[in-house]
């Protein structure tokens, strides 16, 4: 029995390995090729063995830091503030709505539920925010539209609150004479911690993998954030794809094959970097994201 | 006299009502202004005289999509990619969460959970160059060493639509089977250990406890996850069908949704009345589907529907 046990945990285990294998191996293919020497990439493909180490592609990557770290500086600014907007704005929502003595709740919660289910999709939201707003080449582009505030998270804050803060401490608070603004940045905002927090995170990586808003909105190469950069860089590779017939593509513009996997690799690194560290509160947000509010 | 106490009682709210301002304003604008530009699927769109101006068309966006192939073909692609998505993907998801919650060992759990996270963790734009590491014709890694190995000639996989409804579902379950796996993970794991001790002193050996404890304490996550991917079964994720093929025209047949189709024709072939009906199409089929699915599961177990 005791035999049979170890075996099934054998076979548990292996598989579990394999798919953490399948899961790990294009990163580990992307981060060799950009180790790797120009020419043997060229003359023998991508491959997860690293032959003639190389670190060109970085120091290209270096010596012409000028767009990379501005992008970079754009990305972090970014995040930073769409984080802090968004945290803002959701928490600022959901409190009220989380209290049992609002007037008109189930009202104020349906406007919020609604967007869930229906919404006016690209084709409208693009011609008001391009026409009406001049929404295009501006920082703005990349923080207001779509991520500013998701109906998704103030419904998953609003519950939270509403089942972790008990309404004596709120009312104890009213009688020691705290005004509601005093409730929330000083009783409510401290206890809701934890889920700030895991919110933070989730936002945070939203913004910072963000490329669509870059695509819709910007075509100017100043306001770059690192994944519009790289899509772009994509791009061109299309118009290579595209135009394979003709032979008057500009090869000298194009980054060659070690730098772009390189820029991927810088691209990706801050959040794997980050991501072990922070694994158990994306967890969370992951878990209680998927529990109904 | 009423209005006084109406006052009075709303007095109290106030600093509510202002905490709530702000994200009503960007609800308003972001949400339910472009919901109400859905009227531009009837217009002629005119910018120089503005939306509400522009002539109306009557339903001619309509016709002209519904008269092409497309219209069905972007449907099919949606939908079935959708569903191949929701099974494979449960599927596959259930078993790792049941593995997972099977396996000894504290640490190599905790390894596992975290690898199989990353995937999720990237943005489509990366995924993209992974992938076309993976695939580019010339310096690509399948073509130059399994290819190679087995002694096939190179393949040109940005051009062969017939290969890519696999690596599209491959690559969705690559980037999410995770996450979905930690959710069913996490369900297990709370549990009540009390059924499985029971199980046990009934004699049930680990499959008939999978069967009868695990499997049925899952069957709630399941369906609210299963319904959720079914109200966005109008909906694909852009950078999965637009990206990943990086836009290659022969694969069009294969990899065009009503997502990129919208995007095509706003901002590439600049044929507004037609995108805009699409997008309708979608906004108001895709809302129909979300309140069917949940009718029908409110009717089967009420608990597990969502609203």
């Amino acid at each position: 029995m005791v035999e049979k046990s170890r075996k099934t945990q054998i076979i548990f285990h292996f598989i579990m390995i394999i798919l953490c294998i399948f899961c790990l191996f294009p990163f580990l293919l992307l981060i060799v090729s950009s180790f790797t020497d120009e020419h043997v990439l060229i003359q023998e493909g991508y491959s997860i063995i690293p032959r003639a180490f190389s670190v060109a592609a970085y120091e290209y990557i270096f010596a012409n830091s000028a767009t990379i770290f501005r992008a970079y500086g754009t990305t972090i600014g970014v995040t930073v503030v769409g984080t802090v907007l968004n945290i803002a704005l959701t928490i600022l929502f959901a409190y009220p709505l989380s209290r049992r003595d609002l007037p008109h709740r189930n009202i104020w919660s349906f406007i919020v539920f609604f967007t869930m289910l229906f919404n006016g999709g690209l084709v409208p939201s693009y011609i008001m925010w391009t026409q009406y707003f001049h929404i295009r080449n501006t920082y703005a582009a990349l923080i207001v539209p779509s991520l500013m505030m998701g109906a998704f998270y103030v419904i998953m804050m609003r519950t939270n609150l509403a089942q972790n803060i008990p309404e004596e401490v709120l009312e104890a608070a009213r009688i020691d004479g705290a005004s509601e603004w005093q409730i929330l940045f000083k009783v409510v905002m401290p206890m809701a911690l934890p889920i700030i927090a895991t919110l933070m995170l989730l936002v945070g990586m939203a913004y910072w993998n963000d490329w669509m808003n870059g695509l819709y909105y910007l075509t100017q190469k100043k306001y770059y954030t690192i994944q519009v950069l790289l899509n772009n860089m994509l791009q061109d590779l299309q118009v290579l794809l595209s135009s394979s017939f003709s032979a008057n593509v500009d090869m000298s513009s194009m980054p060659s094959t070690s730098i772009k996997m390189a820029i991927a690799v810088v691209g990706a690194l801050p959040v794997l970097c980050i991501y072990p560290f922070f694994q158990r509160y994306f967890v969370k947000g992951i878990t209680i994201g998927a529990v109904k509010g | 006299m009423r209005l006084k106490k109406f006052g009075k009682r709303h007095r109290r709210y106030i600093p509510l009502y202002l905490m709530m301002l702000p994200g009503l304003v960007y609800l308003i604008i972001n949400n339910y202004i472009p919901m109400a530009g859905l009227i531009i699927a009837f217009k002629q769109v005119n910018f120089r005289k503005g939306i509400l101006a522009s002539p109306w068309a009557g339903l001619s966006n309509f016709e002209y999509l519904f008269s092409s192939d497309e219209a069905f073909i972007i449907t099919r692609n949606t939908i079935l990619y959708n569903l191949a998505f929701i099974v494979l993907g449960t599927i596959m998801a259930v078993f790792i969460a049941i593995l997972l919650n099977e396996i000894r060992g504290k640490l190599s759990k905790k390894i596992y959970q975290t690898v199989i996270l990353v995937p999720y963790l990237i943005s489509m734009v990366i995924v993209s160059y992974l992938v076309n590491a993976l695939l580019a014709t010339e310096t690509g890694f399948v073509n130059h060493t399994i290819v190679g190995a087995l002694g096939g000639e190179p393949i040109s996989w940005y051009s062969e639509p017939k290969y890519w409804p696999f690596i599209l579902i491959l690559v969705n379950l690559w980037k999410n089977f995770g996450y979905h796996s930690i959710i069913f993970y996490a369900t297990v794991v709370g549990l009540d250990s009390g059924l499985y001790e029971a199980a046990a002193i009934d004699g049930a050996n680990r499959w008939q406890r999978i069967y009868h404890v695990t499997l049925p304490g899952l069957r709630s996550t399941i369906i609210t996850l299963s319904l959720m991917s079914i109200g966005k079964i109008f909906y694909s994720d852009f950078g999965l069908f637009y990206q990943v093929p990086m836009n290659s025209g022969p694969l069009f047949d294969v990899t065009n949704t009503i997502d990129t189709y919208v995007y095509r024709g706003l901002m590439q072939s600049n044929n507004i009345g037609m995108s805009a009906a699409a997008g309708f199409y979608q906004s108001v089929v895709g809302c129909l589907v979300v309140l069917l699915a949940n009718f029908t599961v409110r009717k089967i177990s009420k608990d597990d529907a969502l609203f």
